[in-house]
């Protein structure tokens, strides 16, 4: 590969909090250099950058990429080539495949695809329990020998609180991480949107917030108790977040992230039984969206992931009642992202940091680095650039968005994923 | 000729305050059909009537075909067992199948909130009529009901109306509480709070607990079906329990203003919603509302179909 030289980009480093505009020179698959004085060799292709950002490779921690078992929604060759797209060269992908990923032979299936694909690196997350069941442990252990780096029954919760204490205390020795979907399934089953004035309007059956917020509490409890390490999946109500701002400020060792949907839409946007707004947790209203601002904000939401869910229309195009939850958000992140940038709730830094570098650090993953000697492994951001979300101009399998055929701004230009292109819309 | 804002009517939101004041209206010439003793007309001849029902309502549906019937319509009727659903064809395949068929009005009655709206997205040509979607609407019901109130009452605009019991779950109450608030009367709902849905106030109405205070001075006093059991847990402690609190008694009623009439959308749990003297005495209209729903339904199937009126 020729050796490139990005000229005038704002780079920006979370770990070193590195904010500065200079050039990046990228040769033999590395970041030679750095800076505002580097002196490329002859053959460089020189690429002018000015008003764009560069960031390290952006991690996804919370995608399904439906691999094995529901090939025709997502694979993991169509779900990484939608993340670089979106700028991200990792993503850690969830256990509910069929079959689940419970063993380690399904987890080393998911890595070797992912390296066969060669987009993104794909980190799997294998269950806490056998088969998503609840039921018994998964084998932790041999899981995290074969490459997994996180354990969750996302999708589910553990909805047994003696069970959920076994998982966290079992992980505590291992030093492994259980990541929680929240869920109080007693106040939420039967539900298929926030229970609130939009439920009543559609006549659908709602699902109250308490149903997140006990379960983030109990989990929460449970983390304190057992002394472990504790991950909130897409966090979604003014009460979560209130819970596990308190709960760090008591020094619980709980991490949270949220997703795009839940700081940019709100239940309104089921109306119409609009399916492709349907996920669970589901859209809440403006006073919980403005919660998760605030997290994200003041630091109580750690991480930005998408929870890409991607399903075929089979799943979508139907009553809403039965369609099935869950959007794709890989490609959509990143620019809804930079709404909170130009709302001046993040600076640039922190919204990398929340996108980049405290996913890997939650899981224990090097990288999330732009430093001379490395692997190149960034993203180039072009903060201004629009693009139409359609068929065309998405790589997910699946088309399930509320956003589709809404113009969105800012993207991602140039993915290079350990040292290779993988995404370029700058030549 | 007149005609209705909206192609389909799905919910009562669809419809505007002259909507509904002509569908009225033509509900009161349509009627007098009803009361000769040939009772058909020939302006619907040659049109064709699917009634679509996946959740089994013999009145409901028998009042449509009689008024598509009496507007000498064709009528076919569906009903789930026989349905191609059981055999795994999606709503949007089934209507993409009736439309090739070139029906003129498809009604749909189904256990799925929403589902005619999203039947209507499928349908280029014919009309939809949400006759109950789920627990979300039942918009020709409530049309029938501001019918039947303003025939007996002469007016709308400025009443009182009380609904009692199961809010939440009742899809004729999530259309009446929207049709009666858009025909400018005050809607009050009262139940035990396990049956309001949240933030029934979005619909128009407003809450109070105590059912006397819902129907005190009240005009219209609407009584909801009670069902026992939802997602398998009961709302209420028992129907013995209901019946003492919020059954429509004859001494409930004492409160209402006088001349007040009596509602329920049917049908009656005999002794639980409403006492039996109440449900057959004096100022009960619950069979007016019967009768009353075929002539608003032709009035809608009239007016959906406006070219041959
Ligand atoms: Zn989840
Ligand atoms: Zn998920």
């Amino acid at each position: 590969m020729r050796p490139i030289f990005l000229q005038n980009l704002r780079i920006l480093d979370p770990e070193t909090r590195l904010d500065v505009t200079g050039d990046i020179l990228i040769m033999d698959g590395r970041i030679a250099a750095i800076g505002d004085e580097i002196s490329p060799p002859d053959d460089v292709r020189m690429v002018d950058c000015s008003g764009m950002w560069a960031a390290p490779g952006l991690m996804d921690m919370h995608v399904h990429l439906r691999e094995p078992g529901e090939e025709y929604k997502e694979t993991i060759e169509t779900g990484t080539l939608a993340a670089v797209a979106g700028g991200f060269t990792a993503v850690a992908s969830m256990p509910n495949t069929n079959p689940v990923n419970d063993t380690s032979a399904v987890t080393r299936f998911v890595i070797e695809r992912a390296i066969s694909a060669g987009y993104a690196s794909v980190y799997p997350v294998a269950s806490i329990t056998k088969g998503l069941k609840g039921k018994e442990l998964s084998e932790f252990a041999d899981l995290m020998g074969a490459g997994a780096v996180a354990f969750s029954d996302d999708g589910y919760p553990v909805s047994d609180p003696g069970m959920m204490r076994l998982a966290l205390e079992y992980a505590k020795g291992l030093g492994a991480l259980i990541i929680s979907h929240a869920e109080e399934l007693a106040l939420s089953s039967g539900g298929v949107l926030n229970e609130g004035r939009i439920s009543t309007i559609l006549g659908l059956k709602g699902i109250p917030s308490a149903a997140e917020d006990i379960a983030v509490f109990r989990d929460v409890c449970l983390a304190e108790f057992t002394g472990a390490r504790l991950h909130i999946a897409h966090v979604s109500t003014i009460g979560a977040v209130q819970i596990i701002r308190q709960a760090k400020a008591m020094g619980v060792k709980v991490t949270a992230e949220t997703a795009p949907h839940y700081f940019s839409l709100t239940e309104e946007a089921v109306l119409g039984y609009d399916v492709n707004a349907k996920v669970n947790p589901p859209l809440r209203t403006e006073e919980d969206r403005l919660a998760v601002i605030d997290g994200l904000r003041d630091g109580t939401i750690d991480v930005i992931a998408t929870d890409h869910a991607p399903h075929s229309i089979l799943e979508k195009e139907k009553e809403f009642e039965t369609a099935a939850n869950g959007m794709i958000g890989l490609e959509t992140a990143l620019p809804l992202a930079l709404e909170l940038v130009r709302a001046g709730v993040l600076t640039p830094l922190e919204l990398i940091r929340r996108m980049s570098l405290n996913p890997r650090k939650i899981l224990g993953i090097q990288g999330g680095r732009i430093k001379p000697g490395g692997a190149a492994d960034l993203c180039v951001i072009d903060p201004e650039a629009m693009f139409v979300v359609n068929r065309e101009n998405l790589r997910s399998r699946s088309l399930n968005t509320p956003f589709l055929g809404k113009t969105l701004k800012g993207r991602a230009v140039l993915t290079v994923s350990c040292g290779k292109i993988v995404h370029n819309l700058l030549w | 000729m007149n005609r209705l804002s909206s192609r389909h009517i799905l919910s009562i939101s669809d419809l505007g305050q002259k909507d509904i004041e002509l569908i009225l209206d033509t509900a009161d010439s349509l009627s007098q059909i009803l009361t000769r003793p040939i009772k058909k007309a020939p302006p619907l001849r040659g049109r064709t009537i699917v009634n679509l029902f996946f959740e089994p309502s013999t009145r409901t549906r028998l009042s449509f075909e009689l008024a598509a019937k009496r507007l000498s319509a064709d009528t076919v009727s569906v009903s789930a067992a026989a349905s191609s659903v059981v055999k795994g064809e999606t709503l949007i395949d089934t209507a993409k199948n009736i439309e090739a068929m070139r029906p003129d009005v498809v009604v749909l009655r189904h256990p799925c909130s929403g589902a005619s709206h999203l039947m209507a997205r499928y349908m280029e040509r014919a009309a939809v009529i949400n006759a109950g979607d789920g627990m979300n609407e039942h918009p020709t019901q409530a049309l029938l009901d501001l019918f039947t109130v303003k025939r007996h009452l002469g007016r709308l605009s400025g009443l009182k109306v009380a609904i009692i019991g199961d809010i939440a779950h009742s899809r004729v109450a999530h259309s009446d509480i929207r049709a009666f608030a858009k025909m400018g009367a005050d809607v009050f709902v009262s139940g035990p709070a396990t049956m309001f849905p949240s933030q029934v106030e979005a619909l128009g109405a407003t809450v109070v607990l105590r059912p006397e205070d819902a129907i005190k001075e009240a005009d219209v006093v609407m009584a909801l079906r009670i069902q026992k059991e939802r997602q398998g847990r009961s709302l209420i402690p028992g129907v013995r329990e209901y019946a003492s609190v919020y059954g429509l008694t004859s001494e409930r009623l004492k409160l209402a203003r006088p001349g007040a009439i009596v509602m329920h959308p049917g049908p009656v749990n005999r002794g639980v919603e409403i006492a039996p003297q109440v449900q057959d005495g004096p100022f009960s209209v619950i069979l007016d509302q019967v009768t009353n729903g075929v002539a608003v339904r032709m009035a809608i199937l009239s007016l959906i179909l406006p070219e041959t009126v």
